[in-house]
């Protein structure tokens, strides 16, 4: 009897039978984020920006003299566990909740946050994260039904490109940015002549761009990982491809432009969220992100900083904790960095969640992005 | 025909990549019955080894030594000590879920204790481009050609025409004779473990400036070394580097010609296909079953 | 079997049905979680630990009866139905996979369920007609029968405990008919077995179709317990950790999976302590687990028991069962 009643009490600590008790001094905001897995780089990037951001508000006080305890879930970058353990977040009553990064688990645990109306502030870009109706969903950068009209136009206008080739990742990312990138191309009448699907962490690209030289349209758009993107542009410099590459935000970052020494030059595209960008506070928190973890971060870390000043404002606006205020306050607002400095950008959350922000079209010159256009945000 | 040049090209010097990782994981499943499925965090964990070391100031080419002498210790002799030996009594299948435990265990350590992202990492040699019958190869492609093919003849040369290696011939096929004879086959199976171990050391040397060095550089690398290693045939090491090249070069021209979104799956229906109609592989020899 | 297993196995059923009264949410969907991976251990350890065969596949079935009992619940089908059609489908493709496949020697139908696995996550992923490619499906609904709701998650629990139970009895019952006492004997030694007259491809192929079986009918049971699937989720890691579960609880023991699906649930959450390390402790954990109890759990309480009681009773075939075999 004694090995079952060990045995018990055993699983009974692994089920978190315990529960935590919130000291009225902090405030509870959870995130649940893809530490591991395909996800690593994405979540661990939107962690890292987001407990900086945590510290800087901790050490002025927190938020309405509560500091922030906001401990992470790894969701290993699947979205049944992420599910879980968005359970768990909401089982200890959180304020808010932050994350998934991957669109897949921000679907599933949309469901959860809302029927416990609790505002989620997500990273995921999918067009269907703000299409669901959920009104306690709030992203922290352009879904993709805004950034591609964006470039879409600018294939138009500025590339004048008549056909175009598509090389995508094959994930719920890469799809969903293809399926809208050629919604955009069709209704524009620009034809698109080759669909290439890559996979996630694929290093061969000899395939792929044998078929878009044959392919030969005026323009290629290019929308996978960092590393993929790099090896990509290796191997069409290798082969000597000489229409206009275009990316989005990924395809134009530095980290990208470094692993793929003088095979970036002149790849054109748009980019939502830098820490390239040429405004005086993203350069610092830049500055600021790469002095403590001593890597470059990419937009995650931004999404991940912006969306605890995003919490911040909205929560002293109403002037106390309320998750279901928080949606309605949260609707319709903008937020300007001299009302509050850690949002870095001026932002928009329109009635479905989604952010409305300036953006920029850029063009890599020696081996540095160079703004090329800055537009403005859709709603002016 | 330019393209299709240029697909072979390109598929032959991936294709050299998998042969390299594929000939220790034969090594290793013919001298001791260790199906390594660490076997591609093997081959990235070395790159780590090195970065770190030039990140401590040492120059390249002795951190790369450096990472080879690690890869030895780390790689060939704890991993004999520590894991396969103490498993192997209890049989294949323990030994088989430890592999698996430990490649999750080096992809982990490799992303906490280094870095989540990629990493460039310095050439042996400088890229340039050659232009080939219409096809364009990179030097490092070629270099890592040479450097496979090399291999697989130094090592044929070693198990074939030296005492030792015809030692270690024996203990694969057949420890308990091969002790009465005399081998010590202890060593000899200790032997193979340290060869694999400098093998994936030099792999990860010459394809982590093309791949970058990255903590899921395993994944994909490890399953295509154990296709190449079934297909080619388990127990030759010549069919690891047939298979690495037929692996290389088909998924370039499914790619190309058939389907990307399916490219995965023709190495996978070659594999089924082999093992249902010739399952020693495509050079192997039909291996006698004890009764 | 023995009092003390009788004990600890009534024990065990008392605090499964009492712990969702217990636990928040979060707990009892761990706990759901446990049930469903239990009934698809139970089917490969019918393959792995009673017949002798390693299948690299059973996640690729799981993911086959999920997308399956998905797509035809939100076609409209009943419930009932679609899980039926779940095992059903997986149990034909089991047997047309084995079919060829068990013709070569034994550690090839690993490979060739590697193979498999992979090409069913190709397929579900570019199928995009037919399973929504990488979107998924999402607002999967949870069954109701006979007028209950197991939409709330303790209802939900009660109910994939219920189809756990039936299933492991339908096994059980299964193990010690002549029949399953067959199985038993193919592993021990098979061409002894063979010598006996029996025709044990077709008692191979018979074991590893019904494991595929309750592959499918766990994953009906998964697909309503997360009410999302995408092909992410079965692919090989999946299958491996299967492996796991049953190697760990105790290969060719009855309550082997159960043990074994316990310690896959739990052990991550515990490691999580360890906040990013967790996935690193908890492979050393496994591979602790290799070097000290291969046997698994229960393999290693049947030798403490042996060592304690003198005298062992001489062990029934169906719950104790010998050692794995390579």
């Amino acid at each position: 009897m004694l090995r079952s009643a060990l045995f018990m009490s055993v699983i009974a600590a692994g089920l978190g039978l315990s529960s935590q008790s919130h000291a009225q001094s902090t405030v509870y905001m959870p995130a649940v984020l893809e530490e591991s897995g395909a996800g690593a780089v994405s979540g661990t990037n939107f962690r890292d920006g987001m407990r900086m951001a945590i510290d800087e508000v901790n050490a002025k006080g927190g938020i309405l003299s509560r500091k922030i305890d906001s401990p992470v879930f790894d969701t290993q970058s699947d979205a049944g566990i992420s599910r879980a353990q968005v359970q768990k977040a909401l089982d200890n009553n959180p304020y808010v909740v932050l994350g998934p990064v991957f669109s897949g688990s921000v679907l599933v645990d949309m469901q959860l946050t809302q029927q416990a109306e609790i505002p989620e502030i997500v990273g995921g870009e999918a067009a269907a994260v703000t299409q669901k109706g959920d009104p306690y969903v709030f992203r922290t950068s352009f879904g993709q039904q805004f950034s591609m009209p964006k470039i879409a136009n600018y294939i138009r206008d500025g590339v004048k490109a008549k056909t175009v080739s598509v090389l995508w990742v094959n994930n719920d990312f890469g799809k969903g940015a293809r399926d809208n990138f050629v919604k955009e191309m069709d209704a524009r009448g620009i034809k698109v002549v080759a669909d290439i699907s890559t996979e996630s962490g694929q290093s061969d690209f000899a395939a792929d761009v044998v078929k878009i030289k044959a392919a030969n349209a005026d323009a290629i758009f290019v929308d996978t990982n960092e590393e993929e993107s790099a090896r990509f542009l290796i191997e069409a410099k290798k082969q000597g491809i000489t229409a206009p590459l275009l990316g989005d935000t990924t395809l134009l970052g530095q980290k990208v432009i470094d692993l793929a020494g003088g095979a970036a030059e002149g790849v054109r595209g748009h980019v939502a969220l830098t820490v390239d960008a040429p405004i005086p506070a993203v350069q610092e928190f830049a500055a600021k992100f790469k002095q403590r973890y001593n890597y470059v971060c990419d937009h995650n870390g931004i999404k991940g900083y912006t969306a605890i000043y995003f919490i911040k404002y909205v929560t002293e606006k109403m002037g106390k904790f309320d998750s279901k205020g928080f949606a309605q306050t949260a609707h319709g607002l903008t937020i300007t960095p001299q009302q509050e400095p850690g949002i870095l950008m001026e932002a928009t959350w329109d009635q479905n969640g989604d952010i409305d922000r300036q953006s920029f079209l850029v063009e890599v010159i020696g081996g540095k992005q160079k703004i090329v256009q800055v537009l403005p945000k859709l709603g002016k | 025909m330019a393209s299709f040049i240029q697909l072979l090209v390109s598929g032959l010097a991936t294709g050299a990549i998998y042969a390299l990782i594929a000939v220790g994981f034969t090594l290793l499943w013919q001298t001791s019955q260790t199906i390594n499925f660490a076997q591609g965090e093997f081959v990235m964990l070395p790159a780590f080894f090195i970065l770190e070391s030039m990140y401590l100031g040492v120059p390249f080419w002795l951190s790369a030594l450096i990472g080879i002498a690690l890869s030895i210790v780390i790689l060939g002799l704890l991993f004999k000590f520590l894991i396969v030996d103490p498993m192997l009594k209890h049989g294949v299948l323990p030994l088989v879920i430890s592999t698996i435990a430990l490649s999750l265990f080096l992809k982990e350590s490799a992303k906490n204790f280094y870095s989540s992202q990629a990493q460039p990492f310095p050439a042996l040699v400088p890229s340039t481009d050659l232009h080939f019958l219409g096809a364009v190869v990179s030097t490092q492609s070629l270099v890592v050609l040479a450097v496979a093919i090399a291999t697989v003849v130094a090592l044929h040369l070693l198990l074939h025409k030296t005492r030792l290696g015809r030692s270690m011939q024996a203990t694969a096929q057949n420890p308990t004779l091969a002790r009465i004879l005399g081998i010590p086959v202890r060593r000899m199976v200790l032997y193979t473990f340290l060869i694999n171990a400098v093998l994936v050391a030099v792999a990860s040397i010459l394809i982590s400036p093309i791949y970058l060095a990255k903590f899921t550089n395993g994944e994909t690398l490890g399953l295509a070394a154990f296709l190449a290693a079934i297909i080619g045939g388990f127990n030759q090491v010549r069919g690891a580097i047939l298979g690495g090249f037929i692996l290389g070069i088909l998924d370039n021209l499914s790619a190309a010609y058939i389907s990307s979104q399916y490219r995965g799956a023709f190495p996978l229906l070659i594999l089924i296909a082999v093992i249902l109609l010739r399952p020693q592989g495509l050079l192997g020899r039909i291996e006698e079953r004890t009764v | 079997m023995s009092r003390l297993g009788v004990i600890a196995v009534v024990g065990a059923a008392i605090f499964a049905i009492a712990a969702p009264f217990f636990l928040k949410p979060f707990g009892i969907y761990l706990i759901s979680m446990w049930t469903v991976l239990t009934v698809a251990a139970i089917g490969l350890n019918l393959t792995l630990g009673y017949a002798g065969q390693v299948s690299m596949a059973q996640g690729a079935f799981i993911g086959i009866g999920a997308y399956t009992v998905a797509l035809l619940t939100q076609a409209g089908w009943p419930y009932p139905v679609a899980f039926v059609c779940a095992g059903s489908l997986c149990f034909v493709i089991g047997w047309g996979l084995g079919y060829p496949a068990l013709r070569v020697q034994h550690h090839y139908l690993a490979f060739v369920t590697l193979a498999f696995s992979t090409l069913v996550f190709l397929v579900l992923r570019n199928e995009e007609w037919l399973t929504h490619g990488v979107y998924g499906i999402s607002g999967i609904a949870r069954p109701t029968l006979f007028g209950w709701s197991t939409g709330k998650p303790r209802d939900f629990y009660f109910f994939s405990l219920g189809t756990l139970t039936v299933l492991a009895a339908a096994t059980w019952w299964m193990l010690r008919s002549p029949w399953g006492r067959a199985f038993v004997a193919l592993r021990e030694n098979p061409l002894r077995a063979q010598s006996l007259g029996l025709d044990t491809r077709r008692y191979t192929l018979m074991a590893f179709a019904i494991g595929s079986g309750l592959g499918g009918l766990s994953g009906a049971l998964y697909a309503p317990l997360v009410q999302f699937i995408e092909p992410n989720s079965f692919v090989l890691d999946l299958s491996f950790n299967l492996l796991l579960m049953v190697i760990v609880g105790g290969s060719g023991y009855f309550f082997g999976p159960f043990v074994g699906a316990l310690i896959a649930v739990l052990l991550p959450e515990w490691a999580r302590i360890t906040e990013g390390y967790y996935l690193m402790v908890y492979a050393a954990m496994i591979m602790g687990m290799m070097a000290f109890c291969p046997y698994g759990v229960l393999g290693m309480v049947e030798r403490a028991i042996k060592a304690v009681t003198m005298r062992g009773d001489p062990p029934t075939p169906i719950l104790h069962a010998e050692g794995t075999s390579p």
